[in-house]
């Protein structure tokens, strides 16, 4: 039988790997941007297994949401990266440092 | 180990090592394609968890959406990917130690309190009706107001993506036949009156 | 019959509105609409006055005593806008308003070259208002204002050249040492409130005061733990500390002569004839609190008898014209005090009505010498302009006998009822205030008739030059002292107008109202005196008309000793000037004590204005800038220094940003494993 914490597992298994993509590809921003949907990915995963083992539908209900504000986020991400791109034809993370205090 | 168990394994091998892949290949498109896969995988999964419509959202919006728009984007930009993947070597001890610590923990997390909760039936069944019926009384009755500001800042977040590539050319030639229609002739010529001088001489 | 409530409101208004006209549109309309305006408000004011008073005299009206506006109320207790209009009020109305009225058309004559033309006539038509709200109040709060709104003008009007340094010094003076005498009053006010009845009302407090069953008299009250004090003679001392300010009494007395730098027609008017006269008036309207203590009124009496006998010796010794005027002001204050301390409220309170119109007179005449001398104000430089202005002349010397006590003139009948009341009075401090106001008859003979010989006799000290009436050059300030660019001649009608206005009630006013003013029943309830107290009450047994006292006059010692000094200043100043400077000579120590004013200035300069700048400095240096603003500089470098450290922080790349919140991650985690693995065990 499939357990709880088989899904559980699993969405951590996968939320560590976009953590360590964040570490090894800290240049890239495409990348970036990737892992942090894995994340959301992971975390869904949680949702909808507890929502299942609990038998509360609000646990669906809140990937619902989270699908929608991260599909509103991917645009907007890649949107901002284009403009930096343009501007400043390099998406390095690193020569991004303007905010330095 | 049942039918179901031995799905289980399956799918989450393959969402493991294609987020692997994701994370460590050097072509984004293959990256991109990776997460795909992860994806894709990973809807199969949630369908084990008899979250049907989910799983088929999540096919549709990023799959089939999302995807498609990081594959875009990343064929649009002419970026020097060898150039971002600078340090990759040098920092994959860290991230990696930093994975397995995290892992660990929340494993251990998982363990201590004892999660081998067996699955019940399915809730959705239980209540009667089909899983989609079952989210769709939820949303639409208790989170209602949510649902509509989920709306809102969709069309907040497509807005926004689209002002900010909106990019004004400068230097673009167009006619404006108004103009040319009222121009005058002072507008083009103006004759200027001098007194002739040879190469080198001063004008008086 | 009641008086009509809107008369009385316009004639506060009246002035107010020509004020604000003249103050906020005065460049634009030009001065001959501003000193219109002014005038017509105050001469408005002045007939509504007078009709005032007939109607209260004559007309068989009763005092009007009415609040007309709330202004605010505070839990029982209210503040209000209302007229208490007895006949003291509607007296001090009619010299307010007339004298004012006198002031306004002289000085069209007197300020027709200054450039402050329009601002002056709005202060002093504000000046007439402010007056008019104080003496037409009928309670603590309002007197208050008005208190406050002349003093308020007299400062404005001290420095009305205030480009002068020494106008700044003066009205700088003045007002600082009127608050010493305002916190006082402030004090008494507070005292009132508390002590009787809970009301700032005229007429609750009086009642309060005066009903038996309480008992006010010999209520005590214990502000230091084990030290009874007599409630009444905390408040009515208090208020007299006022009174002190604002009437110019030793020792506030400094800042009234320095307020001569101002224009002389509101030297008449304001420290002459009126607002030094409110401390006066102030106290004759508080008869019954003060008529409680008899420790007050001591106070009182002692303190005027030094003030009337002290600063006129110093008059004596000054040569600028309107010094001496300024200290037998200050003198005659004196005496009013002194009737007051004596409860001869209404010999006081008389005393001021005819000082109001002679002093008013004998400030104007110098000011028409001033004019014609060109704004030389030295007597030193001046001597036989009797030729040059007759009227001038004339209308001094009528102010002058009136001042001396000369029998017939207005001051004779109200100095020698105050004279005659001192020596009637078995007060403590009594038999000093009688010998003061005698030696003073004297010193007043004597400085008011140097001032006119000075002035008007003798030799002329002064010199024309010729040469610059030719080129028409009349810029009178570039002159040598004693110099003038031609001969002095009388002033202009405007001028001498007034002047004669104001010598007709200077010859005649006592003589037709003392009879009902002190000893008939004109001030009915407006003056409370206790029966034991009555001293005006004892003198009334023995007078027998105007002319009789007149007579009588002659026979009395007072006139005997004005004589002497008119005698003694004759010899000096008008036969054997030399004299002077011998006597001068001989009696050097006492000369430098009067001319040194008994180093009053030179000690409050000492003590007071380098002892506080010396606090105040000591406070800025210690207080100031080492503590706080070393706290708060400290503070400022203390977040400067922390925050170079925590920038650090601030990488601005992504990446370190992501790697801080996954370590926060991690250490979240592991400690809830450890709280949930202690838990489950």
């Amino acid at each position: 039988m499939i357990t709880l914490a088989h899904f559980l597992s699993l969405g951590a298994l996968l939320f560590c790997i976009a953590v360590a993509g964040i570490f090894i590809n800290r240049k890239n921003v495409i990348v970036l941007l990737m892992c942090i949907e894995l994340m959301l990915l992971a975390v869904n995963t949680n949702f909808v297994a507890f929502s299942r083992y609990l038998g509360d539908p609000a646990g669906q209900v809140f990937v619902f949401f989270i699908l929608t504000v991260a599909a509103a986020e991917a645009a907007i991400g890649l949107a901002i990266l284009v403009v930096l791109f343009r501007n400043r034809a390099t998406i390095d993370v690193t020569a991004i440092d303007t905010l330095k205090g | 180990m049942t039918f179901e168990l031995v799905c289980f394994y399956f799918f989450a091998t393959v969402a493991g090592i294609a987020a692997l892949s994701v994370i460590s290949v050097k072509n984004p498109v293959v990256a991109a394609l990776c997460l795909v896969l992860t994806f894709f995988s990973m809807a199969c999964v949630w369908l084990l968890a008899q979250a049907e419509f989910l799983a088929v959202a999540l096919v549709l919006v990023y799959v089939g959406a999302v995807m498609v728009l990081f594959l875009f984007v990343v064929m649009m930009l002419d970026v020097d990917f060898t150039a971002v993947r600078e340090g990759f070597v040098r920092f994959l001890p860290v991230g990696v130690l930093v994975a397995v610590v995290m892992l660990a923990e929340m494993l251990m997390m998982i363990g201590v309190r004892t999660l081998q909760t067996p699955a019940t039936a399915d809730p959705a069944l239980l209540a009667g009706m089909s899983n989609m019926e079952w989210l769709g009384h939820t949303l639409f009755r208790d989170f209602l107001l949510p649902f509509e500001i989920a709306s809102l800042i969709l069309t907040v977040g497509l807005i926004a993506a689209v002002t900010l590539t909106l990019r004004k050319r400068t230097g673009t030639k167009i006619q404006k036949p108004s103009q040319q229609v009222r121009v005058r002739r002072e507008d083009r010529i103006r004759l200027v009156k001098m007194a002739a001088v040879k190469k080198g001489e001063v004008a008086p | 019959m009641m008086l009509d409530k809107y008369i009385l409101l316009t004639i506060v208004l009246a002035p107010l509105l020509g004020a604000l006209i003249a103050g906020f549109f005065g460049k634009r309309i030009g001065r001959v609409a501003s000193h219109s305006v002014t005038i017509t408000g105050v001469g408005l004011s002045c007939a509504l006055s007078i009709h005032v008073l007939y109607q209260l005299v004559w007309g068989g009206a009763e005092s009007f005593n009415q609040n007309l506006y709330t202004w605010f109320e505070v839990g029982s207790t209210s503040a209000h806008v209302g007229f208490l209009i007895d006949r003291l009020t509607a007296m001090m109305m009619v010299v307010v308003t007339f004298v004012s009225l006198m002031v306004h058309v002289y000085t069209i004559g007197y300020m027709a070259e200054d450039d402050g033309y329009e601002r002056f006539f709005s202060y002093i038509a504000l000046f007439t208002f402010s007056m008019l709200m104080l003496v037409m109040s009928n309670n603590f709060l309002q007197l208050f204002f008005g208190w406050e709104a002349v003093g308020l003008v007299s400062y404005l009007l001290i420095g009305f050249w205030y480009k002068r340094p020494t106008a700044i010094f003066a009205n700088m003076k003045a007002f600082l040492v009127n608050r010493v005498g305002d916190f006082g009053f402030l004090l008494g006010i507070a005292g009132v409130l508390m002590w009787f009845g809970g009301s700032l009302d005229y007429g609750t407090v009086f009642a309060h005061a005066q009903d038996p069953s309480l008992d006010m008299a010999s209520r005590s009250v214990e502000l230091i733990a084990g030290h009874p004090w007599h409630v009444a003679t905390i408040v009515c001392i208090c208020l007299f500390i006022g009174a002190m300010g604002k009437s110019a009494q030793v020792p506030l007395h400094v800042w009234l002569p320095d307020s001569m730098e101002g224009p002389t027609p509101i030297s008449a008017l304001i420290h002459a004839a009126t607002m030094v006269t409110a401390g006066i008036f102030m106290v004759a309207r508080m008869s019954p609190l003060f008529e409680l203590s008899e420790t007050a009124l001591t106070f009182v009496l002692v303190i005027g008898a030094t003030t009337a006998l002290f600063t006129g010796l110093i008059g004596v010794v000054q040569n600028d014209i309107k010094r001496v005027v300024a200290y037998s002001t200050l003198s005659q204050l004196g005496y009013m005090t002194v009737a007051l301390g004596v409860s001869a409220y209404s010999a006081g309170v008389f005393h001021l009505m005819t000082h109001a119109f002679f002093k008013a007179l004998l400030f104007l005449g110098a000011g028409s010498v001033i004019i014609a001398m060109h704004h030389e104000q030295d007597m030193r430089h001046m001597g036989g302009l009797r030729k040059y202005m007759p009227i001038t002349w004339i209308t001094m010397w009528i102010g002058s006998l009136a001042l001396a006590g000369a029998p017939g003139f207005a001051g004779f009948f109200s100095k020698d009822a105050i004279i005659e009341a001192v020596g009637e009075s078995h007060r403590l401090g009594a038999g000093y205030a009688y010998f003061c106001v005698l030696a003073g008859v004297f010193i007043t003979a004597l400085y008011s008739f140097r001032l006119l010989y000075m002035t008007f006799h003798g030799k002329e000290r002064f010199v024309v030059d010729k040469v610059k009436q030719h080129h028409g050059h009349v810029d009178h300030e570039h002159h040598a002292p004693g110099h003038l660019a031609h001969a002095p001649n009388e002033s202009p009608w405007v001028v001498t107008v007034p002047l004669v206005l104001l010598a007709i009630p200077s010859v005649v006013v006592g003589f037709l109202t003392i009879g009902p003013m002190l000893f008939g029943d004109y001030f009915g309830n407006a003056i409370f005196v206790r029966e034991a107290n009555n001293v005006i009450g004892e003198l009334g047994h023995e007078f027998h008309g105007a002319t009789a006292m007149v007579l009588h006059g002659f026979t009395q010692a007072p006139f005997w000793i004005a004589l002497a000094g008119f005698g003694t200043a004759t010899w000096i100043w008008l036969f054997n000037p030399s004299i002077a400077d011998k006597a001068e000579n001989a009696l050097r120590p006492l000369h430098t004590v009067l001319a040194n004013k008994y180093w009053f200035d030179t000690i409050y300069q000492a003590v007071f204005a380098r002892g506080g700048l010396r606090f105040g400095r000591g406070l800025w240096r210690g207080s100031d800038a080492a503590l706080i603003d070393g706290a708060i500089n400290g503070s400022a470098s203390l977040v400067d220094q922390l925050s170079a450290l925590v920038r650090r922080i601030q990488s601005g790349y992504l990446y370190h940003y992501a790697f801080a919140m996954i370590l926060g991650l991690i250490l979240l985690l592991g400690g809830s494993w450890w709280v949930f693995a202690r838990i489950a065990a």
